[in-house]
Order: structure tokens, then C-alpha cells, then sequence
């Protein structure tokens, strides 16, 4: 188990790039703690399979360091940097056993077969494959591969990191559950420090203790879960994390304070003037929309009903934004009166938040 | 699984090619069954003989002896050009301009007309002024491969496996680009060496291409003809004399019909159970 | 225009695929084939287009039997999970090649094929090939290619299940919405209730070969026939628990007694209740709420709401609350059900219908 650190790490697929487009990922500094879970979550062509592969020694970077602990890891080769990875589809070993394919890279590090059939068994039982060491890998479902591609990286003492690369797409919804809720217990059994790269907000806000949003080479945020929920720092973020996504609404700037569609919109903070007016924007969770009796008025386009709660498209003076409203919640028919909680909206100048300086 | 529906106006399209096999194929082959069972001299008089010639031929020693050497080629040919051909696939470059350059190189013996490889290699293993002649001379061998048989049968085998390694190795080459990158990437994680991921990985995805390359090799190289008859006329005596060409020299040279043509049937049926048995063996484990 | 199914089976090699199916879709509306992998939609699919043949029964359409007749010569579009376009052909030329089977001139083919390029907003790209497309742009363009033709029979085989999360909620959308205006009748399979509740106007559930329900799609999620109905309209997977009907009561594992009053005349035997999983509180408020109790095994957390993994007596349920709520694993907690919300199941796996 080690810290990761990244230092100015850049890379381009071209040999010579020249512009900042010619880079698949942009320059990129941050670190991550001992035995945390993260998730590298954002859109197809984001760049984080790319990094994923850095992290991993798939790939060597164009510039930059990667530090395990205090390690500089940069040059080294994947089985010298003791991680373990776990890839989109199931890689099993045809040919053998599901014991065989688990002991494999013990064997190859010379492992004891004493120790080695004691760590096999173990890791077994935690996958809840112990049933089925005797039987060929290759005749088994989708998600029992898996869990022989994650047991592959569980089975050795000396891994660092731990790397998903968007494990789940093969296996159907509800086995994802199972998987996902083994994948947290078994973080919170071996404390393994685990990367998890997905595009499924789901996955990354249950699993990761941080998540880095990317978008195009570049990381948007980091945060808890919670904190990109509540507090998106680009509107990109706000859009990507929920679903349906954060309302994106024009404003304007007047006396202080932000207005939309002719009212006034109470914010729960007093914030300096935006450097410029010309471009901004007023973000909101469907979630934190209330119906009351008096207020924004709103017409009801459509209602998508979800079972566990529905979701009112509504339009104010041109703009459509969604509402969430719970299972319990009535929905008058007709014109609607909104309400945002201060609390939880947000003014975005040129897509990022506007805030007091020192707010984090 | 796809069931194609039912089209009766398919079968005028096929009707040309039908006609076709009927007449290159089935009916040569009744007229061979025909031959066989019957005794001719000539002026389409012939006389039952039922299965004479069959026993004739499987008793005869000049038969067992062609299909020994027959046996032999086959085996060396196999025992050479799959490993060499498998070896050379995992070789070629995957991405790239290599790749062109090797896929061309490598196709180019396969293009060329199969008397005219015999006849090159006859002129390149002249030993006193072909290039592979002379430089063994040269080095200090007593090379001739019209005289000497195990020469004879050296050049042979060389001259094939320099034809035909190239069809292992666009077969395996295909097999091969067909496994993705993450289990290279797994394996390596895994620490595997490279002889592991040619065992556990590559050579289990390359089965199917590998099993139609070595039927492929089976049957072709069982039933040679044009090459070694070029290159040495199945000699020097009859050391290099394949089952075809001994048949050819039976059917043609003696006009002895009738044995050639229960000689043909038994060939056929032989070549038909070699790779019947080899098939069977290499699917024996598809269907678990 | 309603495709109908009578008497239909499919066995492959002696494995049943379909079993003894009599299915009515409905015409003009957005059907929705729901069920795991493997549950039998991909060949019933198939039947429909005619790319199989049936073991028994037959296939009707708009009143005709038309089981025997070849798919080139029946009037439907498919899309299917990979991004089937032509390779060679630029977008444009895709779209318009249905037409162009048709023997359409050009002048007739351009605007059609322009107006369904706008629909699916593919215009900036009409002259680039799909290997220069992204995974949506040329999922966009085998959906228009669909959309063209005008077809009286749209089946759609889980088609937004290899795009990433935001452009399936996009496509979601704007799905049922491009096809209502055809009349056509669209079937839809996916293996995700949430996307069922969203798009289908009808839906059919199915279940290892067989179709267990079919109405209007929130109807089957509201009031399941059976337990795998339910079972397959439900992600989080449905908490379920076994219970006995006695003379006092129902009495479940380790001493467990419960009163259910909606099900209070039902006669003596096992039964299995089902309750959602968000329907399972750590607090109640209200009349006739079920007492139960579990052990945490694991909390997800999204921002915005939990999802408590629970153990009891040899069942796994799923808690899914709002707001963040983190318990660490081995706790035990106090769990409430309102009866209303529970689903009954005999032993037959039928719903049992509650008395109000």
C-alpha cells in the first residue's frame, strides 16, 4: 500500500506535440493518500483510461513523475511497480483452473505452495468463488471472470495499487450490485489503495472516498461525493454528477444579486460582483427545487414518472429546467410556483463557481 | 444462429456450379471407381475384377514404400513448418509499417506457380552453378541432389518449408492480432514470462487458426506432386517418389489403370482418415 | 398495426429460448421488453423480424400471419447494441440507403433524409464517415437510418446500452418522442427497469424464455402479476423475505412475527413478501409500518443519498435512502416497512392482492 503522487504529468499520443490539443491529458498535479478509494470519473476521451495507464506503467508519460510513496515510479515497468488491475472485460487464463489462474502470479513470484494454497483459499472465500477452484476458467459468467481478474490482484501481498478499468460494463444490473457491494467490503477487509476509472456516476460516488472529475485531458474537480453533489465548482461537473444533472439557467447580474427570468433569486451568501457579467450562470439541483404556493411561477411541460420519484420538466419564461419531486409529493396540475434553496444555489461566471475568495 | 430462409430460386443460381463439380469432380471420381473394380486393355473392353486391384496394390511393396516415404515427408514437413511458422508469427510487427513490408514478403512464395518453384530450386541447387549448390560444395559438403538421396530429400523438404511456412504464418499472424491488448497488459502484471503468456495465452487463442493451418498442411503436403516432380523427377532412383507421383508413373507411365485407380481411391480414403484423426483430436476439447 | 404472438416457442439444440408465448404488442406506442441477460428478448426479437423461425407457433402482423415470410420482404428497422453503420459510406449516404432500396429518386430521398438528420442532430456530420463519429454520432446515424425508412415495425435491441451514462439519459429522451410521430410500433429491450419507467408507454417483463407480464408500464411496475415481475422492474434488487401464514399471524425466521393487515384473510401457508428498497426506512412515520431489523454489511454513498447493504437470516436487502447516511459495517439497525407498501407472493410466486 503506497500514497501516489503525480507531479506535472502531461501526456501526448503524438511524438512531437505542439499544441495544447495535440495533449491526451493536461498537466496534472495532485496526490493521493494511503489506502483511500478514488474514482477517475468523466465522458469517453476524458483522459482517464490514458492516466490510468500511466498510473499502471502501460504507458510511459510524455513528461512528468509519478511517486509511489516517495518512489519515483516514472520509469519503472507494470510488474515492477506491484499493482494489480482489473480490466473492462473479464482476462482469465482459458486454459486453467479457476485455483490455477488465482495462484498464477503467485507462482511466478516462487510463493511457498503452502502459503500460496492458504492465500488462494482465502481470497476465494472472499469472492465467494471457493465453490468452483476445480472448474476451467473459461466455461464461467461474466462476473465470475471478473472476480477471478480482481482475485488475480488480491491473491498478493505486495501490491501498492489497486486499478479498475471500468470493470462493470460486461456484467448486467443487478449482478453489479453484488459486485460493487464485495468491491466495498473488500476495500474495507484489505485496505488496498484502489483506483476505479468509470463514466457511471453511480459507480464512482459509492465507491470512492474522493472522485476526480475529467473532462477533455483535464481535471474539472476533486471532492467527496458529497461535496461535488452540493457544490459543483464547474458547471460541467454540476451537469455530469446527478441524474438528471444540475439545472444550468442564464442570469444576470443586478443590484447586488442574481436574477432570473425577471425575479430575484436569494443566495445564501453575500458575494462580491462577478469580474464579468456578459457570461453567467445560475446552477441548481432539481433536488433542491420547492414547490410552494407562491413564487417563480413555472408551466408544467412533461412529468416522468420513476417509480421512486418523478422528475416535472418545467419551462420558466423560455428556459426548461427539471424538478425533482419524491414519491409523496403532489404535483399540482397547471402552473407551478418554484422555490430554490439558497442554500444550494450557485452563480457560475464562464462555467466556474463565483465565490468569496477562501471559500473552499 | 442464423437460419437462412428457404429461397427456391437459389438453386438456378447454383445450377452452373453444379454442373461444374459434376463434371470435373464427381464424374472423373465414378469413372475412377469405375476403373478400379474392372480390368481393361484397351478398346473399351474391360472385364470384372472386382477387388483385385485393391488387394494387389495394398499387398504390393512398391505401394507400401511410397506411402512410407510418403508418411515421412509429411511428418517432417508438419514437425518444421508449424512450429517455424507459429515462431515467425509471434515475430512479425503489429502495428506499422512493418507490418506491410513482413504481410508482402511473407505472401510472395505463395504466389508463385508451383512448377516454376520446383524449377527455381532445381537451377538454386545445382551443384555446380546454383547458388545453394555451389556454396555447399563450397563450404565443404559432397552436395548433389541428383545423386545422392539424402540430399535429394533435404532440397525437397527445404523447398517446401521455404513455399508454404509463409501460409502458417498468415494464418497464426491472423489469430494472433486477433487477442486484445489487456491480456499482454494482464500478463505482465501477473509477471508472467514470455514463454508463460505464449502458453496460457497465445497459443490457447491461436487453436482454431492453428488446427486449419496444420489440416491444411496435412492434406497439401500429402498429396504433392508438381514441386518434387520438377525438382527431382522422384529421384535419384525412386528415393524421392511421393505416393502421387508413384500413382502418376502407374497411371500414365505403365497405363496399368486399374491399379492406379484402386491406388488413387485408397490414397484418398488414407488422406480422408489423417485428417479425420487429427480434427477430432484437436476438437476433442472445443465443445467442453 | 399490433404484432401478435400465438403459440410461440423457440428451442435451440433442446434448449428452450422462448417458451409457449401469447403476446398481443400494441400498435402506435413505445414497447418495452424488460429482463435480465439471457431472459429471451434478443430471440423473441429475432422472431419478430423474421431472422429465426419458430419451433411452434406463429407470428401475426397487422392481422396477417407472416411467420413464414423472409425479413427482406417484411416492412421493420432494427438497431441493434454495436453501431452497425455501412463502414465505406459517409453518414449521409447511410441514412438514405434504405431509400435508395426502395428505388426513391433523389430529389424525393434528399429532404427526407435531411429532416431526420436535424431530428437526430447529426447535420454538422453528414459527410464524415463512421469511423471518424464518436460512439453517439454513429449510434445516432444507425437510428436514423431506422427512422427513414418509415418502417411500420421498429425494434430497437438495447440500443444505448454501449454509450456512456450522459448520452443514454440524452437518447432517453429524445427516443419515444422521434418514433411516436410514425405510428409505427416500436419495441424496446433493455435490461433496466429505470429506463422501462422512463420511455415505455407498455411493457413486457420477461423471464428465462418466458414473458411473465404485459400492460402499461407503470402498471406492471405498480402491481406485479408474480415475483419475478416484480423482480425483473426492480433495480435496486427487490427485498424479499419468507414468511409463514399461521393462525396468529405471519411468523418469519428466528422467532420473527408480523401483522400484516391488507393480507389479513389469506389462507394458511408460505409466502414471500416483497418491499423496495426504498421503501425500507430507518424511520417511520405512519399507520401499520412492519418492524424488522439488520445488519449493516456495507453503506454506498452518492452525494446525495445512501444505499444501506443489510443482512438478515440469510437474506441480503438494500435500504435506499435519501441524504448521506454512513454506517459502519456490523451495526445493527431498526428497520420499518409501511404495509401498504409490501407485496404479497404465494407459494406459486403469484401476487396475492391486498385487501384494503
Amino acid at each position: 500500500m503506497s500514497s501516489i503522487t503525480l507531479k506535472s504529468l502531461q501526456h501526448s499520443y503524438l511524438s512531437n506535440p505542439q499544441s495544447e490539443e495535440d495533449y491526451a491529458l493536461r498537466k496534472i498535479d495532485l496526490t493521493w493518500r494511503d489506502g483511500g478509494a478514488f474514482a477517475l470519473l468523466g465522458p469517453s476521451g476524458c483522459g482517464k483510461t490514458t492516466l490510468l495507464n500511466l498510473i499502471s506503467g502501460l504507458l510511459k508519460p510524455s513528461e512528468g513523475q509519478i511517486l509511489f510513496d516517495d518512489r519515483d515510479v516514472t520509469s519503472l515497468l507494470p510488474d515492477q511497480r506491484n499493482i494489480a488491475q482489473v480490466f473492462q472485460f473479464p482476462v482469465v487464463y482459458d486454459t486453467m483452473s479457476v485455483y490455477d489462474n488465482l495462484a498464477f502470479p503467485l507462482r511466478n513470484r516462487k510463493l511457498p505452495e503452502a502459503e500460496l494454497d492458504e492465500r488462494v483459499q482465502r481470497v476465494a472465500m472472499m469472492l465467494s468463488i471457493q465453490n468452483q477452484l476445480k472448474h476451467r476458467a473459461s466455461g464461467l459468467t461474466a462476473a465470475d471472470k471478473q472476480k477471478i481478474s480482481l482475485g488475480r490482484g488480491l491473491v498478493r501481498s505486495d501490491v501498492n495499487v489497486m486499478m479498475f478499468d471500468e470493470p462493470l460494463t460486461v456484467i448486467d444490473p443487478h449482478l453489479k450490485w453484488e459486485l460493487r457491494s464485495q468491491l466495498m467490503r473488500l476495500h474495507q477487509q484489505v485496505g488496498f489503495t484502489m483506483i476505479y476509472v468509470t463514466h457511471d456516476q453511480t459507480e464512482a460516488l459509492t465507491f470512492a472516498d474522493e472522485v476526480v472529475v475529467m473532462y477533455e485531458g483535464e481535471i474539472v474537480q476533486i471532492g467527496t461525493p458529497e461535496e461535488l453533489f452540493s457544490r459543483p465548482r464547474h458547471t460541467f461537473v454540476g451537469h455530469f454528477i446527478g441524474s438528471p444533472g444540475m439545472n444550468v439557467l442564464p442570469c444576470e447580474w443586478y443590484d447586488g444579486g442574481a436574477v432570473f427570468g425577471g425575479y430575484s433569486i436569494p443566495l445564501n451568501k453575500n458575494l462580491p460582483n462577478p469580474a464579468s457579467t456578459s457570461n453567467l450562470q445560475l446552477g441548481i439541483r432539481p433536488e433542491f427545487i420547492r414547490l410552494v404556493s407562491e413564487g417563480i411561477p413555472a408551466q408544467i411541460k412533461r412529468v416522468d414518472d420513476v417509480g421512486r420519484y418523478r422528475i416535472i420538466k418545467a419551462e420558466v419564461g423560455g428556459t426548461n429546467l427539471n424538478i425533482y419531486a419524491s414519491e409523496e409529493v403532489e404535483i399540482p396540475s397547471g402552473a407551478l410556483h418554484l422555490d430554490f434553496d439558497p442554500n444550494h444555489t450557485h452563480v457560475y461566471c464562464d462555467g466556474w463557481i463565483h465565490e468569496v475568495k477562501g471559500q473552499s | 444462429m442464423i437460419n437462412k430462409t428457404i429461397n427456391q430460386k437459389a438453386w438456378f443460381m447454383v445450377l452452373p456450379v453444379l454442373a461444374l463439380v459434376a463434371f470435373n469432380a464427381i464424374i472423373p471420381l465414378m469413372t475412377v471407381v469405375n476403373y478400379s473394380v474392372q480390368e481393361t486393355f484397351g478398346d473399351n473392353l474391360f472385364f470384372w475384377e472386382g477387388i483385385k486391384w485393391f488387394e494387389d496394390v495394398m499387398r504390393s511393396e512398391r505401394f507400401h514404400d511410397a506411402l512410407g516415404r510418403q508418411l515421412l515427408f509429411t511428418l517432417l514437413i508438419l514437425l518444421i513448418e508449424v512450429p517455424l511458422g507459429v515462431g515467425i508469427a509471434l515475430t512479425m510487427p503489429r502495428q506499422g509499417i512493418g507490418v506491410t513490408i513482413c504481410l508482402v514478403l511473407m505472401a510472395l512464395p505463395l504466389l508463385i506457380p508451383w512448377n516454376v518453384v520446383g524449377a527455381m530450386w532445381n537451377i538454386f541447387a545445382l551443384p555446380d552453378i546454383g547458388l545453394l549448390g555451389k556454396m555447399l560444395n563450397g563450404v565443404g559438403f559432397d552436395y548433389n541432389f541428383t545423386q545422392n538421396p539424402f540430399w535429394a530429400w533435404v532440397t525437397v523438404v527445404a523447398m517446401d518449408v521455404w513455399h508454404w511456412t509463409s501460409l502458417v504464418v498468415l494464418l497464426c499472424y491472423a489469430g494472433l492480432r486477433s487477442i486484445p491488448d489487456a491480456y499482454y497488459q494482464a500478463s505482465k502484471i501477473d509477471g508472467a514470462t514470455s514463454w508463460q503468456v505464449f502458453r496460457y495465452i497465445q497459443l490457447p487463442k491461436m487453436k482454431r487458426v492453428l488446427t486449419i493451418a496444420l489440416l491444411l498442411r496435412l492434406m497439401d503436403s500429402f498429396m504433392i506432386y508438381t514441386e518434387p516432380f520438377v525438382l527431382t523427377g522422384g529421384g535419384p532412383g525412386n528415393s524421392t517418389t511421393f505416393l502421387s507421383i508413384d500413382l502418376v508413373k502407374v497411371a500414365l507411365g505403365q497405363f496399368d489403370l486399374g491399379p492406379a485407380a484402386a491406388m488413387s481411391i485408397i490414397y484418398f480414403l488414407v488422406v480422408l482418415l489423417l485428417c479425420w484423426v487429427l480434427y477430432t483430436l484437436m476438437m476433442r476439447n472445443e465443445t467442453n | 398495426m399490433s404484432i401478435e404472438f400465438r403459440e410461440l416457442s423457440k428451442q435451440v439444440y433442446g434448449e428452450v429460448h422462448i417458451s409457449h408465448t401469447d403476446l398481443s404488442l400494441n400498435p402506435g406506442v413505445f414497447n418495452v421488453l424488460l429482463g435480465p441477460t439471457l431472459s429471451g428478448k434478443t430471440s423473441l426479437m429475432r422472431l419478430m423480424a423474421g431472422l429465426d423461425q419458430p419451433s411452434t407457433g406463429s407470428v401475426w402482423f397487422k392481422g396477417q400471419n407472416v411467420t413464414g415470410i423472409p425479413v427482406q420482404r417484411r416492412n421493420l428497422a432494427m438497431v441493434y447494441q454495436q453501431f452497425i453503420n455501412f463502414p465505406n459510406m459517409s453518414v449521409f449516404e447511410n441514412i438514405a440507403s434504405p431509400l435508395r432500396i426502395q428505388k426513391l429518386y433523389e430529389s424525393q430521398l434528399r429532404p427526407r433524409v435531411e429532416k431526420v438528420a436535424e431530428l437526430l442532430k447529426l447535420t454538422p456530420y453528414m459527410q464524415r464517415k463512421p469511423s471518424e463519429l464518436s460512439g453517439g454520432q454513429q449510434q445516432r446515424t444507425a437510428l436514423a437510418r431506422a427512422l427513414v425508412k418509415g418502417a411500420d415495425l421498429v425494434l430497437l435491441d438495447e440500443p444505448l446500452v454501449n454509450l456512456d451514462y450522459k448520452l443514454r439519459e440524452e437518447l432517453r429522451e429524445e427516443l419515444p418522442r422521434l418514433f411516436a410521430d410514425t405510428g409505427a410500433t416500436v419495441v424496446y429491450a433493455t435490461t433496466e427497469p429505470h429506463e422501462a419507467l422512463l420511455m415505455g408507454g407498455y411493457t413486457a417483463t420477461m423471464r428465462e424464455g418466458r414473458v411473465t407480464q404485459y400492460g402499461p408500464t407503470h402498471e406492471v411496475f405498480r402491481k406485479p402479476h408474480d415475483l419475478a415481475t416484480a423482480k425483473a422492474f426492480s433495480d435496486p434488487p427487490l427485498n424479499t423475505l419468507k414468511l409463514k401464514r399461521t393462525e396468529q399471524g405471519f411468523e418469519g425466521e428466528k422467532g420473527l412475527s408480523l401483522q400484516l393487515p391488507p393480507f389479513q384473510n389469506v389462507p394458511i401457508g408460505e409466502y414471500t413478501l416483497g418491499f423496495r428498497p426504498h421503501h425500507l426506512r430507518i424511520q417511520c412515520n405512519g399507520k401499520d409500518i412492519l418492524e424488522l431489523s439488520g445488519e449493516v454489511t456495507v453503506t454506498e454513498i452518492t452525494g446525495s443519498e445512501s444505499f444501506i447493504h443489510l443482512r438478515w437470516a440469510e437474506h441480503d436487502w438494500v435500504a435506499h435512502t435519501p441524504g448521506v447516511m454512513l454506517f459502519p459495517p456490523g451495526e445493527k439497525l431498526e428497520l420499518y416497512v409501511l404495509a401498504s407498501n409490501c407485496l404479497l407472493f404465494d407459494s406459486q410466486e403469484q401476487l396475492v392482492p391486498a385487501q384494503v
